[in-house]
């Protein structure tokens, strides 16, 4: 294999794109899933909306939804930083590195915010 | 398509013209998503409480029942564009590619119809107490 493919290292840029394709897939895969099962729980009635949220609240159901609210969070905040390297702007080696590093943790405050107004409600 | 050069040989072949509507797609869905999925956490965040009576009422408003369907189509749309280039990088043989290709767009329109057919029964049921 040419060596321009096995020799690198891990650079910011390089983590918030993986982690943009992780979150995106997880919400394609598991956040659709329990959407649709939440509509059709309400749609059954009160019976069937117990069911769901004996489970969304449980601790299981807990620790789904909060990952799923940090994919939202991450994959909405990358993928604005993905529009704004649409338009052709942001690709100088400083300004890349602290975007890159700069998404994840506004994804994180986001989902601590979105958690902190439910719980303290 | 021309016969001389190497370029003329190829132009027009493969997704030349219209390779870029998978990519616009992505994007415009993504704009959907980004108005709609931020109203539906907004909506989650501010919610009073998440019992049945609470979830009934809200969905059965026609602009939270609009939203949710439109959001329904947006994200589905989006999630099949990106799984389906999940699955081109990820799934290296070529026929399991295409069942896996084929599954996703049965999957996505099948998931999507559900989720619409569930908002209309929660908006058009009439329940004892409703206006």
């Amino acid at each position: 294999m040419s060596p321009h493919l096995s020799i690198w290292r891990w650079g910011p840029a390089m983590a918030v794109s993986i982690l943009h394709r992780a979150a995106g897939q997880g919400m394609a895969f598991v956040g659709l899933p329990v959407l649709l099962w939440f509509l059709a729980a309400v749609a059954g009635g009160e019976a069937s909306y117990a069911t769901f949220q004996d489970h969304a609240g449980s601790w299981y159901g807990l620790v789904v939804l909060a990952g799923l609210s940090w994919a939202f969070f991450e994959h909405m905040t990358s993928g604005l930083r993905h529009f704004v390297l649409d338009l052709g702007a942001g690709y100088e080696l400083d300004t890349n590195n602290f975007w890159s590093w700069l998404v994840p943790v506004i994804a994180i405050a986001l989902t601590a915010l979105f958690w902190a107004a439910i719980l303290l409600r | 398509m021309g016969n001389g050069t190497s370029i003329g040989r190829v132009r027009g072949l493969g997704s030349s013209q219209h390779g870029a509507h998978h990519w616009l797609l992505q994007r415009f869905t993504a704009i959907g998503n980004l108005i709609l999925v931020v109203w539906l956490v907004v909506s989650l965040a501010l919610m009073p409480a998440f019992d049945y009576a609470t979830m009934q009422a809200w969905l059965v408003k026609p602009i939270p029942a609009t939203a949710m369907i439109l959001l329904i189509v947006s994200t589905f749309w989006h999630a099949r564009l990106g799984v389906q280039v999940f699955m081109e990088d990820y799934v290296y043989d070529h026929g399991l590619k295409f069942a896996s290709l084929a599954a996703l767009n049965v999957l996505a329109l099948a998931g999507a119809a559900f989720g619409v057919l569930s908002v209309l029964r929660i908006a058009l049921t009439t329940t004892t107490g409703g206006a």
